[in-house]
């Protein structure tokens, strides 16, 4: 049992030790510089793995790019300043938060634009509905079979 | 009978709009630094460490500017077709060796062969992230003025150098008479 126990327990300990050293860590002196870092990585993509963001993602280039961001913010450069320095390099792309402009303005205002048709098709429906009238004929028919209803109740 | 097709036509719509949509390779991220100037930059060349290439070096004629790295497979792939081209001696070709070890990458041409006229060394990725590169290889099509004009995402292919690539680049230098 010790022959297996030991060596698995080495195996543990290297892979323990392999993760650590794997995260960098990134000191801040502002608690205030911190939490901007958390937020801007958090709003930005990593071009890699491009459903993560940099904050999650591991790859090289989220790295690096972590790491630019952090000295940005070190040197004092506004949370602007940064956006603009990794969009001018990488496009909007890199941005979750697309902006607002004129090959974006579809993209921001469909939602809108098919609640506004699912509102005008709910109401047409409803108005058909409330304007459908019956027939002489229909209902006299109606009432007949109303009429069966309740004599057939009756018995 | 009109209005009941009606949300079949819809479907049919959205399916053809989806499907369209898969047809396109989300990794193909379009760069904002086409037509624009080539980011200044200034780095260590790969075989003489003392002496540098950097952004002004890169003027004066049609280029291309391949982004490649030892550690990366699809380098490989596109490599058969850096020699040719080199050998044609149909353009210039420069490399910028991305996030490498100098031994690494000196090994690599050595064994693989050297297309390039002169390597850069980025060793830390900063000139990689000024020109917004985000997957080895990735290669530039730089005009006389120092203009980006193109940009190849992925290893370059027989296909897209002589339907794309080479055009191009006729068309550039044909733009300067």
């Amino acid at each position: 049992m010790k022959r297996v126990i030991l060596p698995l327990f080495c195996f543990f300990l290297i892979s323990v030790t392999h993760v650590v050293m794997a995260v960098e860590i990134l000191e801040f002196s502002d608690p205030e510089q911190q939490e901007r870092f958390t937020r801007l990585t958090e709003e930005l993509r990593c071009l890699v793995c491009q459903n993560e963001n940099l904050a999650d993602s591991n790859a090289d280039l989220a790295k690096d790019l972590k790491k630019e961001i952090y000295g940005m913010i070190q040197n004092g450069d506004s949370n602007k300043e940064i956006i603009d320095y990794l969009v001018a390099r990488y496009g909007d792309f890199i941005l979750f938060r697309p902006p607002f402009k004129a090959t974006t303005y579809l993209l921001w205002l469909a939602p809108a634009i098919f609640l506004l048709i699912g509102f005008f098709f709910a109401r047409s429906l409803l108005r058909q509905q409330k304007t459908q009238k019956l027939t002489g004929e229909e209902h006299q028919y109606a009432s007949k079979l109303l009429e069966d209803i309740k004599e057939n109740g009756q018995k | 009978m009109q209005k009941k097709s009606l949300p079949l036509l819809l479907f049919v719509v959205l399916v053809v709009v989806l499907a369209i949509g898969l047809t396109k390779d989300p990794r193909l991220v379009p760069s904002p630094l086409i037509d624009k100037a080539m980011p200044v930059f200034s780095l260590p060349q790969l075989h003489e460490a003392d002496q540098t290439l950097g952004s002004t070096d890169l003027r004066g004629e049609v280029l291309m500017l391949n982004v490649w790295a030892s550690w990366c497979v699809a380098c490989r792939a596109e490599h058969p077709v850096l020699m040719d081209l080199a050998k044609s001696g149909q353009v210039t070709i420069y490399g910028l060796n991305y996030k490498d070890q100098r031994e690494d990458a000196l090994r690599w041409l050595d064994y693989y062969g050297n297309p390039y006229t002169i390597s850069a060394y980025d060793l830390e990725g900063k000139a990689g992230i000024d020109f917004g590169v985000y997957g080895v290889p990735e290669t530039f099509i730089v005009d006389q003025n120092g203009i980006i004009r193109y940009k190849q995402i992925g290893p370059i292919t027989e296909e897209v150098l002589n339907k794309k690539i080479m055009p191009l680049i006729n068309q550039l230098r044909e733009g300067r008479t």
